[in-house]
Order: structure tokens, then sequence, then C-alpha cells
């Protein structure tokens, strides 16, 4: 492959605070290609940070550094604010947990669409009108002449989050960051938007990043996984590969969940070591 | 089947019906739980799995059917000894506690509202026994992750000394690792203390992790009970807990063209 | 049992602990310590606001004064000179001038603070707690209480302020004490709205639940869990409703329905201060710029506990 849609080498986020400074993520490497890649950790492990810094936003308190922070050749720590706004939307995208929180209450769906298209494309309103029906028919809304006049709160968690999937990728971006974007569904639901997104990543060759606290959905879901803890990547692997993970946090991951039909009690619980945060 | 007909259930629950409003959120759901016994709700959202859980416990509004503990039907207003024999764990561990009470503060009130006396050692052994020990007697809830505040629910729910425990998703809101750790306390407690478990669940693997018994539940109504062990061998006649358990597994990319 | 503390050892066994790290533990070992630490925590960000701190000190320095007015004041309030110091212009022996009575202004606004605060902690002590009430309950309690009592509010904030407080001063009779209940009657309306809103955020909330639960009776429920909880909003509002009340006693004083001569109130002082306004301006601007001042001074306060108080904001 060619050079890579994303490079970052050497990602730090610091937060610094009344007490010192948090560092939120400490120095993660990793390049994408046109493929899924999984970042999964639990609460607080920077996974969230890591996408978040690459789209830049991250909050405006926090210190953002990298040796290399690269888009498709695009040096991302040093562009202006102005070429950031047009990268985002237009090339890169970002699905949020909740879909409540990420559209606008007081616009309908549909316009919401039309306006993000407009921003990004010169199209005439009629036109915009069309890509954003054919828009969220993409992401598998049935009806969606109707939908696209509701408004946010009018429709289910996994509309909205169609919806929202449909807003970002109505301007054909070429990478997705996705956060969480499943975990507030309900489990068929989430499937349904996973294969939504999974089609359109494969249709559209777009890249992925799919950040999760759930290991077993991405390793199903993804090419390739990092594993976070603590800030840092303490294990890369194949999604194939996950049974035979080297690193003791991904085993320990593994093992304490619960599974069908294996009788263990109690469970194995994660006996967290120190020197996996250093 | 699996409740012995000498034994009275210790909670059993005939044809219940909720309304919110104009909103039927429970059409008449029967089930009877054995004592001790570990028993499990599972749906999606809108399922009416929690509902059932609040209306037991008296924070939903009942508009028919019965509810009976230990043989003794329940009135529309519960009594002390009701809330000294049934105790409840919330879902949100951040929105489950008093933000401006400590802990100490937090597992004293059931102890003043009851009147049972002795409060220091109750209280210091109830933070033992959820394994957070006298150290986190003092502080606030914003001072705890969300483990450790689950953990202080838990513990508020045991200190009068119930009977029959309702979990309503209680690990859902937190870590893999530490779901592992509250699942094995809760556990632990179970075969301490001899409780009842009604646990309320979306994720099928925690359930029949936890239960000996589920029943799926779906738009308000009751779609099979079954025992886990019928779970985990598939043997299972309906459509809708097939998806859900295929759900459950992952997902599986299918490959069209 | 064992004693308590066996298990962690104590702060002092790791070295001596500043006290400010000891306000800062997050492993408080006593009742004592976990409330001392949360009032630090509130006090740094009340600390950290400039202005805040200046209205502080305003109203510090008017509580001093009202306190130590004896021996502040360097004349009588009341009685003045009248063959030879009326109208004095502000000059040494009388820094702020004499008034028409020849009386010197300074000592009639130091002893005048004490009036202000008399009224402002009066209303404060009746109002609040009226408003705290009937919010409270009515947003807890729904239904009809909710409807009956949220009317009577209605009633209460359909009246303009000053009107209210004038037909009531003029039906129990002019004074500084009918002056107070007057104000104090007109303005617990706007707590009891506050209240109640924030009453109904919590009153569904998992840990209100939690507490019925417990078997807690609603009378219970409403004092022990709710009302602290609407506590810190109440007193923000207060603050920032102190100035208004001075000015509503004021205005009671200027129009003759307040504090009656010769007690130095400062509105009263403005008024009989107008008659000379074009030629001796002292005697009127002199308790205006005081009760701007305090006016200031409360504001700022209330400013400063809203961003120290919010239990909205982080780490509370």
């Amino acid at each position: 492959m060619s050079a890579p849609l994303l490079d970052v080498q050497n990602l730090a986020v610091r937060f610094p605070t009344r007490t010192g400074t948090v560092e939120a993520v400490r120095g993660v490497s990793f390049t994408l290609g046109r493929e899924r890649l999984g970042i999964v950790g639990e609460s607080g492990s920077g996974k969230s940070q890591t996408g978040r810094a690459i789209l830049g936003l991250t909050a405006p308190s926090a210190q953002v550094t990298a040796d290399r922070l690269r888009f498709d050749g695009q040096d991302l720590l040093t562009i202006s604010n102005a070429e950031r706004r047009r990268l985002r939307g237009k090339r890169i995208a970002m699905v949020l947990q909740d879909p409540k929180y990420s559209l606008d209450p007081v616009m309908s769906i549909g316009r919401q669409i039309v306006e993000t298209l407009r921003t990004h494309e010169r199209v005439s309103r009629s036109e915009a009108r069309k890509r954003a029906l054919a828009m969220l028919e993409a992401v598998q809304i049935r009806d969606p002449e109707r939908v696209f006049d509701l408004y946010p709160h009018e429709v289910s968690g996994g509309m909205g989050q169609r919806a929202m999937i449909a807003m970002m990728l109505i301007a054909g971006p070429e990478l997705l960051i996705a956060d969480e974007p499943t975990s507030a569904l309900d489990v068929t639901v989430q499937l349904e938007i996973l294969a939504i997104l999974d089609s359109l990543v494969r249709d559209k060759g777009m890249g992925l990043i799919f950040v999760s606290h759930d290991l077993r959905l991405v390793s199903s879901f993804c090419d390739r996984v990092l594993v976070m803890y603590a800030g840092r990547v303490v294990e890369e692997l194949a999604a194939k590969d996950l049974s035979q993970a080297q690193h003791p946090y991904t085993q320990g991951l593994l093992n304490c969940m619960p599974k069908i039909g294996a009788s263990r009690h109690p469970l194995p619980v994660l006996e967290r070591q120190a020197e996996w945060a250093r | 089947m699996m409740i012995e007909a000498a034994s009275t259930p210790a909670l059993s629950v005939r044809d219940l019906e909720v309304t919110y409003d104009q909103f039927r959120a429970l059409k008449g759901v029967s089930l009877d739980i054995a004592p001790r016994e570990s028993f499990g709700l599972v749906g999606e959202s809108g399922s009416g799995k929690s509902t059932l859980l609040r209306a037991v416990a008296g924070l939903a509004p009942v508009s028919g059917g019965a509810i009976t503990i230990d043989g003794k039907q329940l009135g529309r207003r519960r009594d002390k000894a009701f809330y000294r024999r049934v105790q409840m764990v919330f879902q949100d561990p951040y929105g489950s506690l008093h933000p401006r009470h400590t802990v100490d503060r937090l597992l004293r009130e059931p102890l003043d509202i009851h009147g049972v006396g002795d409060g220091e050692s109750r209280i210091n052994r109830a933070l033992d026994e959820v394994g957070l020990g006298s150290g986190f007697r003092f502080r606030y809830p914003h001072q705890l992750s969300g483990g450790q505040r689950q953990r202080v629910a838990i513990a508020r729910a045991l200190i009068v000394e119930p009977s029959i425990l309702l979990l309503d998703e209680p690990t859902s809101a937190l870590d893999a690792s530490v779901q592992a750790e509250v699942l094995n306390l809760l556990e632990q407690i179970r075969r301490d203390r001899a409780l009842t478990f009604v646990m309320v669940s979306h994720d099928l693997a925690v359930v029949t992790h936890m239960c000996d018994r589920l029943m799926v539940m779906q738009d308000g109504a009751e779609v099979e009970q079954l025992t886990s062990a019928e779970l985990a061998e598939r043997r299972i006649t309906k459509d809708y807990t097939i998806n859900l358990l295929r759900a459950s597994e992952g997902f599986t990319r299918r490959q069209s063209a | 049992m064992s004693v308590m503390g066996n298990t962690t050892p104590p702060p002092m066994a790791e070295g001596k602990l500043s006290r400010r790290e000891w306000l800062l533990s997050d492993r408080p070992a006593s009742r004592t310590q976990a409330k001392l630490g949360r009032a630090y925590v509130s006090w740094r960000r009340f600390a950290e606001n400039r202005l805040a701190l200046i209205g502080l000190i305003i109203i510090l320095a008017l509580v001093l004064v009202a306190i130590f007015a004896d021996l502040l004041a360097p004349y009588s309030p009341t009685i003045g000179d009248l063959a030879n110091a009326r109208l004095l212009a502000p000059a040494w022996d009388h820094w702020l001038g004499t008034d028409d009575q020849g009386r010197d202004i300074l000592s009639r606004l130091i002893y005048g603070s004490r009036l202000t605060l008399y009224v402002v902690v009066l209303v404060a002590v009746i109002a609040a707690p009226i408003g705290l009430l009937v919010g409270t309950v009515s947003g807890y309690a729904g239904g009809w209480v909710d409807a009956v009592l949220m009317r009577i509010t209605d009633i209460f904030l359909a009246f303009p302020k000053l009107v209210l407080a004038l037909a009531l001063v003029a039906a129990l009779g002019p004074g500084i004490e009918n002056a107070v209940i007057a104000i104090a009657i007109t303005s617990w309306p706007p707590y009891a709205r506050i209240a109640r809103a924030e009453t109904m955020q919590v009153r569904n909330s998992d840990y209100i639940s939690a507490v019925r639960l417990m078997g807690a009776s609603p009378i219970r429920i409403v004092l022990r869990h709710i009302m602290p909880l609407c506590m810190s909003s109440l007193i923000v509002r207060v603050t920032l409703d102190m100035a208004g009340i001075i000015l509503t006693a004021a205005g009671l004083g200027f129009l003759g329905l307040g504090a009656q001569p010769p007690l130095p109130e400062w509105g009263a002082m403005i008024a009989s201060g107008r008659r000379f306004i074009l030629d001796q301006w002292w005697v009127a601007a002199a308790p205006g710029v005081a009760i701007l001042l305090v006016s200031l001074g409360f504001n700022l306060l209330g400013d400063g506990l809203r961003d120290a108080l919010d239990p909205r904001s982080a780490g509370q």
C-alpha cells in the first residue's frame, strides 16, 4: 500500500489540573489504511481522547503533542482552525455514543443532513434534499421521506444513531471515527448499525477507527485491534488472533466476561499490575 | 416446574399491569420465584423488565394484578416491614447515591429510618462485607470510582438485612473487569445470606451467569421462561430468544457481493 | 467490632500532613474532616474570583461597622447641633458634612448600617424558609397540593413588589418592623419557584428513589434529602436579591413608610436630603453611595457564591 491514510506517531494528550498534569494519552503510535481499526480499553484508558485528538476535538485546556499526526499527507498539528473545520465532516467524520447529544434538538433530521452537506459542497437545495434522502435510505431507514421531517426527540435511539451516521457520511468522508457508536443501543439494533457501518466502509473504501470498551464486539467487527491501558497501547493484534493475545491485560479482559454456557464461579478477576501502566 | 409445591414462593407476581399515563408498560405478567432462587429478567429497552422490578419495589404505578411476598399480598402502600424485606440496587452508580452525603451518612440513613441501633459496628461491617473497608467511610460519592459506588449501593441495600434483593442492571454501567468483581461480590453475598435475587439485565451472558432461571420479555409481556441450562444448551423455542442469543455472540459479517 | 481505622494507617503515620493536604485528603478519617474538606474546596473556588472577594469584604465591613457603631461614630446619630452645624459641607470635623438638623452624616450612616442589616437579615430569615418549604413540598407532592400552593404563589407574584409592600405598610402602619414584614411577604414567591424547579429535577432521581425504598416518610425525604440540595441555589438567589431588598427598604423609607424619624435609615436620609440636593448635594449623596456600595457588595458576593456552590459544577 502507498502512504497510509492516517499516520500517528507518539501522540500524547495532557490535561493540566490544580493537582498536577493528568496524562490521558501517553505516546500512542499507529498507522491506518483503508481498513477497520478497533481501539479497545476500559474507562480512563485514553481511547476516546485518542480519537478526539485526531479530529482536534480535545478540550481547549489540554496539550496535544505528537512526533507526527498526518492525515493523507497533511499535518494535523499545524493546520489552521479554518482548515481543520473544512477537513472535519468533509474528509474526516465522527460518530459519537449518544445521538441525543450530538443531534441538534431544534432542527429536523433532514435539515441537519442538508445543512451538513451544503457547508461542505455547493449543491442546490433540491439536490441536497435528494442526496439526504438517498443517504437515509443507505442507512436502512425504511421510510426516509417521513424521517426527514422528524425531530431528534421523535425517533428511537437506533433511528437517531442511523440519522447521525447518515449526517456524518453525507459528505463522503475518507476516515470515520466512531466512538462507542452502539453502546447506548439494544444488542439487536447494535448489530444492524454495525452492519450498516460495515457495508458503507467496504463500499466507499473508507478508513474506520472504532473506539469501544467491548473487546469481543470490536474483534468480531474490525481487522485490527489496539488494546489501550492507562494511556498506552499495550497490545496490537489482528482481530482473528484475539484468542492468542499475549498481554496479560488483554487476556484478563477477555477472561473476566461471563460467557453463556461456561460455568465459572467466581469469575476470574483482572489483577492489575503496576508495570502495565509504566 | 422449578418450584416444589410445598414451599411458598418468596415473590409471586400475578397478571401485573403497569400504566404510565396512557402507555401500558406492563401487560399482564406473571411469575413465581422460590426462596433463595436467583431469577433473571432479560429484554431490550421498552420490554418492561425494569418496570416489573420497579413495580415490585413500589416505584411504578400498578394498575392491575397482584404482587405477593412470602404469601402475603402487598397493598397499594408499602409498609416499613416490606422495605426491610425487599431492597434494590440501581443501574447507574453515579445517580443512585445522594451527591451531598458521605458514605457514612448514606449507610446510616436506613438504620435511622428503621430505628436500628448499633450503627457504628453495622456500618463498618457492611463496608467490610462489600470489600471497601472503613477507609471509605467518610468519603463523598464524587471521591469514589463507579465500582466503589456500586459497592456502597449494595452495602446500603444490605444494611437492613433484606431477604429479597432487586438488581436493576447493577453492572451495565461498569467496565468489564469491574463488572466481574461486582458479580462475584453479589454471588458471594447471596450465598452467605441466603438471599433471593431478581436481576434485570440486557446482557444474556450476565443473566445466565448469575441466575438459575430467567424470563425473556418483549413489549411489556413475557416471551418465555426458561432455565439458564436450557439457554446454554440452546433448547429454545421462541424466535425472539434465538435472535437475542445470536446477537449477544457478536457481529457476523454478511458475505454479500 | 474492631476499632475503626484499624485497617488504614492513621493519617499522621505517613509523616506530618500539612493542613491543606489534610483538608484535601481523598480519604477523610472523620465526619468533621469530610465536612471541612468540602467547605475548603468551595472556599478555594470562591476565593479564585477576585470580584467575589471584594463583595465579601464590603459585606464584612458592613457587619463590622454595624457591630462597632458605638465606637466608630464620632457624634450622636440623632441629636445634632442645630445652632452651629446645619448643612455643613464635608470638612475635617464632619467628614461627610451635616444635614439640616445639624447631625453628622457619617455617624448617621454608621448607625444606619444597623438598620440595613436588620432589614436584610430579617427578610432573609423570614422569606427564604417560607419559599423553601412551599417550593419543596409543592414540587415533591405534586398533584393538587402543587396546584394550590403554586396558584397562591402566582397571586403574590402578580402584584408589583413595591405596590404590595406599600399596601401592607399602609394597612399595618409605618415603621421598620412592618416594612420588613411587607418586604418578606412579597419576596418569598421567587424562592418557592426556584425550590420547586430544583425539587422536580431531583424527585425522580435514583437516589431519592433509593431513600423511598429505605422506607423513609415523605417529610423525611423533603427535609433531609431534598431541602439540602435546594439550599445552595437558594442562598445564591437570596444574596443576589439582597440588593433589591435594600433598595425596597430604602424606597419605603424614602416614601416615609419605612423607618420613622429620627432613625438614621438610609432611604429616609435621601428623602430628607432631597430638598437641598442642588445646594447641599452631600446630604443625599452620602447615603446614596452607601446603598450603592452595599448593593454592589451583595451582588458580587452572590455571583461568587453561584460559582462556588453550584452543585452542577465538577467535583461537587
